[in-house]
Parts: structure tokens; sequence; C-alpha cells
């Protein structure tokens, strides 16, 4: 499609103003970080590095870090391996109640966050009788990202078709020599988006995490919402989410770097 | 054979986790609680709460309130996905692309909490956005209902711009360059050949920024003013009142819009294609 | 659900996976505490268990994890062997729900929280004699309404605060009445910048503030009130509902609030008021006399620590530790001896610890229940009740 050398710059800079709209209030937590004043009211009183430091000397915020990374981690394995599992179910046969699985699949994310907790909560405490725990945990964060998996591959595995695999089929090698050697390097990417957008949605969670998570688990989100409370530590929270931001762009830019690569491939 | 064993854990996982929860919440709702030991009375099975959801004034407004904000956020999100994404899919190179993805993203790590505070700091009296509109004579809407939908846009819009983005890298450039090759304008491809393709990533972005702020009850509390939404009149029941089973009967109140969402939804068949 | 596809068998299927662990529920039966409750206080104590689950207000139970220099958990853990966990909740209604699971030994309690754990029998008795440091705790803190119930103990006081009224000097006069906040001509002069604590309980203050000025609805005590009195405060709190700009719960928020000036007016804590610490902003006990917290530490009727729950409550009430908490959270310490111990030595003068003049004013935070808590032979309107009014003032 030909766009006319002005549309294309109307996008450009219609794209390049949202997105330094979108980093506005990221700014103002940036300036927050360093802002004498607790309360974090704008413009800042003065300059600071006491968050700073105090965020340094935080083990609270270390380890909440920490869980969250492995909750997230967790929940996204379990998610990929559902979620792919379904994808190839629900793309490759057909079979009665498929547009019911698909529902199915959607639904934990489709509901608000506060009815999966609630459900939950009520599931794990008075119907299988288990304490919450990580394991509580893990578990209600996969079930509402195995559909962020699923979409991603089966949207791949519909356009990939089933030729290579079945060409690969009848040259004789297995099903596992097969997905390993074909269906899973065309999957790649499409995995990789599936599992950050997982990692990233159970990370950030807290209205699920507030119901499910034992009480001796403290992650990142649980761990911001306690400090918001404290005036004097509501600052430092500011500090760790810069933090988190700035540690962000490695995972996704390699990330990046590999899909990109894997989409130049095909 | 295969298809058992490539349906049967994730099936498995998925009823005997997130269906009984549901069921079971769903018949909590038919039970009450002793009000002073706060004890859950599984005796008696009445529609109680159920009558009371559907007849009190309040939370039909509540419900109203929230599913007007839901659609607000959710349309605003994806008008100002959509050109994002087609810069992104379409337009930019490679290599700018790939920084564009890295923005949209990066917003994603800063916790949610902490944007929403962010945005308190923005809109209060004399925060950046009156400090930087007083020029223009730009008044900050200070917190109230506009306040949340402008949050709530913001803190999704990564949600709404990644699958839109996705769906369109799925339409092929060849399909493109048919359709202007037979004469079409720009503008039409896009009406008649791009948008149609878009519909699936469309809904599968809208069910993220719907149901993520029908059931939000936390950016409410921080920069919603003295307003509640459905979120909130849930936890406070749930969690403050000690009332699970009228909790659960409001909680019908998302569940059913929802489902009746996806239902709509799928009758398009967009859910096929998700 | 799922209902317009599904199969005959699928459906039968999901009925089936669905109903069964419902059955079990119902056969389980309440799985509450009550029937495990101990009427009988322990009369001895063994030794350590060497852990001890804490449920608290934030800022209760610090490790140092948030801030290495606010840490007083390390030396009792140092002490006694009990390693502490601890959760923090932001009502006392969350807390109700966390002490259900059982899974605390000690629980933090306003007294709007105290009666509905002891009549819930999640609360065991607690013998003071294995307290030592109990003797200090000023006299009128102890065998309260909030923490005993028929001559039996249930808790050892931590510390107390009012709700006062705290208003910005350059905008608003300074008020001596609550009336300030309830009174429709004065409410108008600052329509979107009123402020109020959010939650049922602050039914309460309107119901104090009725019980002065209008004596033909023969309110005796706020936290007892008939279907008649609950519907006059709830009318005064919808009027008020109009001119509020926001509801706080968290303080942070109200901070903020007041520093920019999106609020001018309402309700506080005394801890609120010096962090602000802003000479403009100012706060003042009304004439009506305010509303107010007293926080007990109590004993889980689950607790698998009994031991080391009591080496907490010992421990948190002796004047070095009580006198860090309570100056951490901003309120009044539990006696002479933890206002010794503060390093702000106007600490107890600022929150006019021990001061009983100041706290006959106050009507600490008790549990609306259905038998009316001033004695009189009508019912009165319980928590239940309060809640559901107060979602709908918020509408």
């Amino acid at each position: 499609m030909i766009l006319s050398s002005s549309a294309r710059r109307v996008l450009a800079v219609l794209t390049w103003a949202v997105l330094a709209l979108i980093y506005v209030p990221l700014i103002v937590v940036v300036f927050n970080s360093f802002n004498t004043n607790q309360a974090m009211t704008w413009p800042p009183d003065g300059f600071t590095l006491t968050w700073w430091k105090r965020a340094w000397e935080s083990q609270g915020a270390r380890e909440a870090v920490l869980t969250s990374l492995q909750v997230a981690a967790l929940a996204t394995l379990t998610a990929l391996v559902l979620g792919t599992l379904l994808a190839f179910a629900l793309q490759r046969f057909d079979f009665f109640g498929k547009s019911s699985v698909n529902l199915l699949v959607i639904l934990p994310i489709a509901l608000p966050g506060i009815v999966t907790g609630i459900a939950l909560n009520n599931a794990f405490k008075g119907i299988m009788n288990v304490e919450l725990s990580l394991l509580t945990l893990v578990v209600a964060h996969a079930t509402f990202c195995i559909v962020t998996v699923f979409n991603n591959v089966q949207a791949r595995l519909r356009r990939m078709g089933g030729n290579l695999e079945e060409a690969s089929s009848d040259l004789g090698a297995g099903i596992w020599t097969t997905f390993r050697l074909v269906t899973f390097p065309q999957l790649r990417s499409a995995l990789l988006a599936g599992g950050l957008l997982a990692f990233a949605l159970s990370f950030d969670e807290i209205i699920v995490t507030t119901f499910t998570a034992g009480i001796d688990l403290t992650t990142l989100p649980i761990w911001i919402l306690n400090n918001m409370f404290r005036p004097s530590q509501a600052p430092v929270v500011n500090v760790v989410a810069v933090v988190m931001i700035l540690l962000s762009i490695v995972p996704i830019w390699i990330a990046q770097k590999l899909s990109s690569d894997t989409q130049g491939v095909q | 054979m295969r298809l058992t064993a490539l349906l049967a854990a994730p099936l498995v996982w998925l009823i005997a986790i997130y269906v009984v929860a549901l069921a079971a919440l769903l018949i909590t709702a038919l039970w009450r609680v002793d009000s002073f030991t706060g004890n859950l009375d599984r005796s008696t099975y009445s529609l109680d709460n159920i009558k009371t959801v559907l007849t009190t004034p309040l939370y039909r407004t509540v419900a109203i309130r929230t599913v007007g904000i839901a659609a607000l956020v959710t349309v605003i999100d994806i008008l100002i996905a959509l050109p994002i994404a087609f810069y992104m899919a379409k337009v930019a190179s490679p290599r700018i692309r790939g920084v564009l993805l890295i923005a949209v993203l990066t917003p994603l790590w800063a916790s949610y909490l902490v944007k929403a505070f962010a945005w308190r700091a923005t809109l209060s009296n004399g925060g950046l956005l009156e400090w930087l509109g007083a020029p223009v004579g730009l008044q900050s809407p200070g917190y109230g209902l506009t306040a949340v939908v402008l949050t709530q846009a913001y803190i999704w819009l990564p949600y709404v711009i990644l699958p839109i983005y996705a769906g369109l890298e799925r339409v092929p450039d060849s399909i493109l360059n048919a359709s202007s090759d037979l004469g079409a304008p720009a503008w039409t491809t896009l009406r008649l050949v791009v948008l149609p393709m878009l519909v699936p990533a469309i809904i599968a972005g809208s069910i993220f920024s719907f149901s993520l702020t029908l059931g939000d009850y936390i950016t409410v509390n921080i920069v919603g003013g003295a307003n509640q939404m459905l979120g909130n009149l849930v936890f406070v029941n749930a969690g403050a009142a000690n009332n699970l089973p009228l909790a659960a009967a409001v909680a019908l109140i998302p569940i059913t819009i929802m489902i009746v969402y996806l239902a709509a939804v799928r009758r398009t068949g967009a859910l096929d294609n998700l | 659900m799922r209902i317009r596809k599904l199969t005959r068998r699928t459906r039968a299927v999901v009925v089936a996976l669905a109903i069964a662990p419902l059955l079990m529920v119902a056969a389980c039966g309440d799985d509450g505490g009550s029937d495990e409750a101990s009427e009988e206080a322990i009369t001895e104590l063994g030794e350590n268990e060497g852990q001890v689950s804490i449920l608290a207000w934030p800022g209760y139970v610090e490790d140092g994890s948030n801030d290495p220099e606010v840490d007083w958990v390390t030396p009792f853990e140092e002490d006694t062997g009990c390693e502490v966990t601890s959760k923090v909740y932001g009502t006392s209604d969350e807390a109700l729900n966390l002490a259900k699971t059982g899974e605390y030994d000690v629980v933090a309690a306003s007294g709007d929280l105290s009666l509905r754990l002891i009549a819930a029998g999640e609360a065991a008795p607690v013998n003071t004699d294995l307290v030592p440091n109990y003797e200090n705790v000023f006299d009128f803190l102890k065998d309260t309404e909030w923490n005993s119930v028929d001559g039996v103990n249930y808790g050892v006081p931590h510390g107390y605060g009012a709700n006062l009224l705290m208003y910005n000097e350059e905008s608003v006069d300074p008020p001596t009445s609550w009336g300030a906040v309830f009174e429709e001509e004065e409410l108008a002069k600052h329509k979107g910048k009123v402020t109020a604590y959010d939650s049922p309980i602050y039914i309460a203050d309107a119901a104090l503030y009725l019980m002065k000025h209008q004596p033909d609805l023969e309110i005796t005590n706020p936290y007892a009130l008939d279907q008649k009195q609950l519907d006059a405060s709830v009318d005064l709190l919808k009027t008020q509902r109009e001119y509020v700009g926001e509801y706080w719960s968290d303080y942070l928020k109200l901070i903020s609030a007041f520093e920019t000036g999106d609020t001018t007016i309402g309700t506080t804590w005394q801890v609120i008021v010096n962090a602000i610490g802003k000479d403009n902003v100012k706060a003042v006990l009304p004439e009506e006399g305010a509303t107010a917290w007293n926080d007990t530490w109590m004993l889980s009727a689950q607790a698998e620590n009994v031991n080391c729950a009591y080496a907490w409550m010992d421990y948190i009430v002796s004047p070095k530790a009580n006198a860090q908490a309570t100056e951490y959270f901003g309120e009044a310490p539990n006696s002479e001896a933890a206002c010794a111990e503060t390093t702000d030595p106007t600490h107890c003068e600022t929150f006019h610890a021990g001061d009983e003049e100041f706290s006959k004013q106050l009507w600490y935070w008790r549990t609306p229940v259905k038998e009316c808590l001033d004695g009189r032979d009508v019912e009165c309107t319980d928590y239940s009740q309060w809640t559901t009014a107060w979602t709908e003032i918020k509408g």
C-alpha cells in the first residue's frame, strides 16, 4: 500500500507524541524519587538522594522483587506449557465443544481480577482446604496467563499450517523430533511474545494476588501497596519503580532481538 | 488420542481450578453471613442476595457508571492504539519498530500502583498538568471519574497496542499492495481491507482494557475522588464487610456483562480467530 | 458460562466436577474457630515455640526491612528465639477476615474489631499475670469495654489516638465544631475540598455530632444506634457526600491532598498533621469531642505458638518497644514509662498520652451490635447494616 509521505509523517508524529505522553507520568516518578517531599507533590520541593539510599538498603524491596520474579517465572512456565498444549489441540484438531474451550481459556482474564481473586480464594480455602502459599499464587497467576500464550501460539500455528510438519513426518521424523526441529523453531517468537506478556501480567498483578498469596509472601506490588501506606516509605517506592523500568529494558531488548531474528528467517 | 493428550492437562487445570471456583462462588451467593460472628451460614439457600443486588438502586447506579467508564477507556485505547500499531507494523523501519516496541513495553514494568500515584500527582491542584497547561489555561479535571478514565486508559494502553500490532503484522503486505495496485486509495484500503482483518485483534485488545477496568477498585481509590466502582463494592463486601455471599452476588454483575460481551463477540466469529 | 455449545456429555462432566467439591464443603460445615475457643486463659507459660505470626496495622511490627533504622522486632527475636512473621492490614474489616484464617497467633485490633473477634470465637482470654509489663499500663486503658467481656480480659493495650478535625488555615476559618463538615452552610464554603475517613465506622462521627446537636434523637452512644438514629446519621452523611472531594483510608492520600490544596478540611490523625508539618495545616479536637481508636494486642483462639505470642505481647507493651512502635506510627503510648522512652520528649504531650481529661472526650471505636451498647431495650443496628449504609452513602 502506498501511503502519501504526508500521511506517513502524520502517523510518525502522532506515534511519537503519544509515546512522549506515555512517558510523562514515568518522568514524574523519576522526579519524585529525588523529591524531598514525602507526599510526592508537584512541583518537587527539593533534591535528595535519601530515597535512593534507603531503597538500596531496603532488604524488603529486594526480597519482594525476587519473590515477584520467582512467581512470574513459575506462572509463565506453567502458562507456556498449558497454553501451547491447548493451542495445538484447538488449532490442529476439530472436536465438539471446541469454541467452549476457546471461551474457557479467555474467561480468567476476561472476568475482572476481583472476581477471579475471591473465587480462587474461596476455592483454595473453602473447597481444597489448602493454605495460601507461593503455590496457590502461582496457580492463580498461571490460570489467567494461559490465554496470552495460547493466543500467540494459536495465531502462529494458523499462519504456519501443517505442511512442514507433515513433510517432516513423511520423511520419517517422530513426533518429538518434528516438534523439536520443525515446529518449535517456528513457534519460538510466539512463545516469547506470549511468555513476555504473561510475565508482565503476573509481575505487576495485585488484585488476584491480594486474595491468593500466602501471608509470608510479599510480591513487589504487595510491598509497594504496604509501603504506600507509610508516608516515610512512599518515595522509596518511586525509586524501586524507576529501577524496575530501567532493568526491564534489558529482557525486553533481548526478547525483541530474538523475535525479530526469527521473523527474519521466515 | 493425541487430542486427549494435548487437551487433558490444560482442561483439567482450567476446570478443576477455575470453573469449580466460579461455580462455588455462585453457590456462595445463595448463602448468608451471621452478622456478628461473621461466619458463613451454609444451611439455608435463598435468592435474597441476588434480589438485593437487583433491587437496590445503588448497585444499578454503580454498575452503569462502571460499564460506562470501561467502555470509554476501551474506545479511547483503541483509537490511540490503531494509528500507533499501524505505524509500528507497516510504516516504521525494522530498527525503529524495535525501538517503538521497547518504548511501548517498558511502562508495563513500572508498577500499576506507582503509575496510578504518578497520575494523582499529575492531576493534583497545581500539579504537573496545570503547571504545563498554565500558558494555555488548561485546568486539571481534578480527582473524579474523568481522572479514572484517563488513568485507566493510560495503564491499559500497552495491552491494547500489542494485540493490534500483532494483528497488523499478520496482514500480509501483498494484500495491501494488491489493493493499491487495483487503484484503491490508502484510506479505502485501510477501511475495507485492513480494518476487517483487524477486528479479532481489536476485540482481543478490548477484552483486556474492558475487563481490567471493569474489575478495578484501586485506581478509583487513588484518583477517583469520592466515587466507587463495582470492584469497590465487591471488595468492600468480600473483604471489609466480610459478606462473601453478597460480594458473590455483586460479582455476578461483571460476570454477566463479560459473558454477554464474549458471547456477542463470538457471534461475529471473532473469538475463533482470536 | 459456556451454555450454548456444550454437548450433553461435556455438560454432565462439568456439572459433576463443579458440584462434587461443593457437596464436600457443605458436608464439612463451619470450619471457623468458634468451637475451639477456650474459655479459660492459660495459667502458666511453657517453652517458646521458636516462631510467632502477627497481624497488625502497618508500622506496628517493624523489622528493619523497610527502614534499617526502624527495627524493634530483631531485639525481640534475639531475646526470645521467636522468629516473627507478620502481615499488615488496611482496615479493621480486612483484619477480621485475615484473623479468621487462623494463621496468626497475635492480632493488633482496634475497638471496632476486638469485640467481633471475641464474638467470632477468634480471640482467647489473656492472663495478664503472664504479661509482667502489663502493670505499667495506664489504668484507664485496662479492663475497658473493648478489651474485656464479662470481666474476662482479652488483650493488652497498645496505643490510642483521636480522629481530629484538620483544616488548612489559608482557606478555612479555624473551626471549633464538627459542624464545619456536617452543616450544609459550612460545607458549601469548601465544596469538593472536604474529606472523611473511608469506613463504615465513620458513621459514628455523624452520630456523635447528632448526639450533641439533635437531642430529640436521644443518641447516648454513637455506636448504639437504632434504625431511626442510623437513618438520621446516614442522611447527614449523604448531605456531606455532595461536598466531599475524596474519602481517605491510607494516609499518604490525605497528606498529598492537603499539601496540594485539593482538600482543605476533614478528619485526620495527629500523625498526619505531624507528617504534613506545615504551619497552615492545623488540627483541633472540636467541642463535641471525637471518635478515636484504641488498639489492643489480642491472642488468637487458634494460636499455635501461645508462648511466643505471650512473649510478644509482653515485649510490645514494655516501655521501650511500646515507645518505639507508637512513636513510629504516631499515637499515644500505653504507659508513663513508655513516655519516658520516646526519642521526641514532647511526643506524649503532642498525642495527649495519659491525659484523662482528653481521653474522656473521646468515643473509642466499638463494634456496633444488635444488642444496644448503651443498654437500651430496643434493637440496634449492627455493623453489617452500617457497611451497607456506608456503600449507599458513597453512592
